[in-house]
């Protein structure tokens, strides 16, 4: 069992938790992610590491609540403790080497992208960040990101804060005004990530893309997560989570992570129920 | 005098027409009497053939004999002084190749029934309400053990019974292993996985769960920093095979290791489960080996109408036990044999509606000794399904090796050990799917048994 020692809601739907698992907490870096069930009859989810305190033994989960078992999670609070909590696993985010780097984030993706900004950063990496939300209300990590960005730009799709639009307007304006990027590391929605390789490509900076597809033992088992990379098949658990964008093959990916949306759907409003909350 | 009947005593189970819709245990196991009339076909000969055969000697003779006095605590006490997992090894060992096929009995007649024997033993054993284990005595030296599948609980155990400080590590959230995502509940009910595994606790075993080695810990720093003197890797098979052909990232393709494990470890066929599954109407399982029979069997629980065993080779050829071929059928499996696909095929939202094969014929032995199966061309034709289980076996798992200095791997990924377990790795121990890819539960039993004498040797002569 794995004690909540902090949770903080960050928006209505995203929820930040400090998880005691100091194991874990010493190993973990940038990119690789953990798996947890909520409880004895819970299933099995991947949560990026969004961020973990060496010296106390903790790591962080941001996540947005869109199904049954992040709702659950939801309702667990500081000093309540999670089933199951395994991890670190993945590869680590590449930094190696790296001088110039724009790092895309997207959503609740930025809570996985703000690491991996922090630590291009730490190694004197110059570090453009670019994040988008679909409203002001949805915004998370602001201040963090602008602490460890030498340039920041905020975008909403309805401008309510920040530049309205999307945030590849942003990419392609500073690659077109001659910023040579190293690589450009974006994580977010499918679709988002989708087009920010096609912005990139034609300008072929190398792009990584951080994939969460649907997972269940996470340690090279089982296959769910599969997708296509350069026209092979890859397991997202022991290959990735972060693949080369220009190879991923995004609308297989997009179709594979709705095979179960019925019955999430359903798992969803059933768990809305237990709690009497309306459904989103 | 011997029970000279020319035919085991048949294994009672549960009809086909009601099990193939429910996940009880499909074999329901001998009454008592059953099994002193069946242990009384037992010549105790003096070649005692039997026990050469199975990979964990067992005396096997000796407990039948136990069995066929009515004593069965003794007959559990000689079994255990071989075995740490008798109820498992009764219900899924291929006794049919190993113990039994050498049985005297089984020249003329059928063999004596070796492995319900053992199956009723430890049954009988665990339904004893003060059946407890003694702890031994501490000899102070600890052991690390990689996965709680069949070859680390073997390991375990008998390391554990020679007095050694003990600790499992397993990733997933329960121990078990193969026992517990792969083999369905009708074939070996959870319960008794976890009866094993408590027994060993018993033992003083530590069981460390949600621990991925090589990740979290590496093998050095078991070594290093942890104070283990000595580590066996018994991780199991790794990463699922597929075909390489197209439409297998379709919604609705599954590697069996997945089918499997949302059905059984997640326990996807309930209803309060949370893990989802496709609950397909026509179902494809291509292969031919025990698992491939187990997700067959799997998804006509959940309701399929029409399952299909979609195998390149022949009957004879199949890699499966014979028994869950013959359960596989009496529930309604459908067998095309000599088919190999081609194709998944699927609609506008990459859901599956079908997979193209093609039928093949058997042509000259290839490398195994098996008639390769050739195509006929122009046969192509499409099967209609909404799912299909890809069972065509798996690749040892990277993680360990990667993360292992100095780890001798074949070119296919298999961890290289020498008869003992030895690895590359100076008290580094492997045994069972790590190293000799996908096999039996039984094999991996046999090498997990052989690493714990080595690594008793090993840490005895440091």
């Amino acid at each position: 069992m794995y004690k909540i020692v902090k949770k903080k809601s960050l928006n209505p739907t995203v929820t930040l938790m400090e998880v005691d698992a100091p194991l874990i907490a010493k190993k973990a870096e940038p990119g690789q992610f953990i798996i947890l069930r909520v409880d004895e009859n819970g299933e099995r989810i991947p949560l990026t590491v969004a961020g973990y305190d060496r010296t106390a033994g903790t790591v962080r989960i941001i996540f947005q609540i869109v199904g049954a078992t992040t709702e659950k999670l939801n309702h667990l609070n500081e000093g309540d403790y999670i089933q199951d909590f395994v991890g670190p696993l993945g590869v680590p985010t590449h930094t190696d080497g790296l001088k110039k780097v724009c790092v895309v984030g997207g959503g609740v993706g930025c809570a996985i992208a703000l690491p991996v900004a922090q630590k291009l950063h730490e190694i004197g990496c110059e570090v453009h960040s670019i994040i988008g939300f679909r409203n002001k209300d949805l915004v998370i990590l602001e201040d963090e990101f602008k602490a460890c960005s030498d340039k920041f730009f905020m975008m909403t799709d309805d401008g309510s804060y920040g530049e309205k639009g999307v945030v590849t307007a942003p990419l392609e304006k500073l690659i077109k005004d001659g910023e040579n990027y190293d690589m450009v590391i974006t994580i977010g929605p499918l679709i988002m990530m989708k087009f920010v390789v096609k912005t990139t490509k034609p300008y072929n900076i190398p792009t990584t893309v951080s994939m969460n597809p649907i997972m269940i033992d996470g340690t090279g088992m089982c296959g769910g997560c599969r997708l296509t990379v350069d026209g092979q098949t890859k397991f997202a658990c022991v290959d990735g989570p972060d693949f080369d964008g220009f190879k991923v093959d995004f609308d297989e990916a997009m179709k594979r992570g709705a095979m179960y949306k019925p019955f999430e759907r359903h798992a969803y409003e059933e768990t809305c129920n237990l709690f009497k909350k309306e459904v989103e | 005098m011997p029970n000279m009947s020319p035919k085991k005593a048949p294994m009672p189970t549960q009809d086909p027409n009601v099990r193939n819709k429910n996940f009880l245990e499909v074999a329901t196991g001998y009454t008592e009497e059953v099994a002193i009339e069946e242990a009384q076909r037992c010549l105790n000969c003096k070649n005692k053939p039997c026990v050469n055969a199975c990979p964990v000697h067992i005396a096997i003779p000796d407990f039948i004999k136990e069995v066929a006095n009515g004593n069965f605590a003794a007959a559990y006490d000689v079994i255990s002084q071989s075995s740490s997992l008798p109820a498992v090894c009764g219900r899924v060992c291929p006794q049919e190749t190993q113990c039994e096929s050498k049985c005297v009995r089984g020249i003329k007649t059928e063999p004596v029934g070796i492995g319900r024997l053992e199956r009723f033993v430890a049954d009988w054993h665990n339904a004893q309400e003060n059946a407890t284990v003694n702890k031994p005595q501490s000899n102070g030296h600890k052991v690390a053990i990689i996965g709680s599948g069949p070859a680390g609980l073997t390991c375990a155990g008998d390391l554990a019974k020679k007095g050694y400080d003990v600790t499992v590590f397993e990733a997933l959230h329960l121990a078990g292993g193969v026992l517990v995502y792969g083999i369905p509940e009708f074939r070996l009910p959870k319960s008794i996985v976890q009866k094993e595994v408590d027994t060993l606790k018993q033992l003083g075993v530590k069981v460390e769960t949600n621990m991925v080695i090589g990740r979290v810990i590496s093998i050095d720093e078991l070594m290093d920093e942890y104070g283990f003197e000595s580590v066996f890797i018994g991780s199991g098979a790794g990463l699922p095979r597929f075909m390489n052909i197209p439409g297998e990232n379709l919604c609705g393709v599954y590697s069996a290791n997945e089918f499997l494990t949302r059905t059984n470890l997640m326990k996807a066929y309930k209803d309060d489960s949370t893990t989802p599954i496709m609950h397909a109407k026509k179902v494809a399982v291509v292969g031919g080996g025990n698992v491939a029979m187990d997700a067959a069997r799997c998804a006509m629980r959940l309701g399929a109408e029409e399952v299909y065993i979609v195998y390149r080779r022949s009957e004879e050829e199949l890699p499966a036990r014979k028994e869950e071929v013959e359960h596989a059928k009496e529930e309604g499996i459908i067998f095309k044999l000599l088919n190999n696909p081609v194709e998944i095929l699927g609609n506008e939202d990459e859901f599956v509606t079908g997979m193209k094969c093609i039928k093949m014929e058997l042509g000259e032995p290839d490398a195994s000794g098996r008639r390769r199966p050739v195509e006929i061309p122009g046969s192509e034709f499409v099967l209609d399904v909404d799912a299909v289980v890809i069972a065509i076996g798996t690749s040892p798992n990277p993680l360990i090796k990667s993360t292992t200095k100095g780890l001798e791997t074949q070119k296919w990924g298999g961890i290289i050990a020498d008869e003992n377990g030895l690895t590359s790795r100076e008290g580094v121990f492997a045994g069972g799917d790590a190293v000799t890819g996908a096999a039996t539960v039984i094999l991996a039993m046999g090498a997990g048994k052989t690493a714990a004498a080595a690594i008793d040797e090993y840490i005895q002569n440091k």
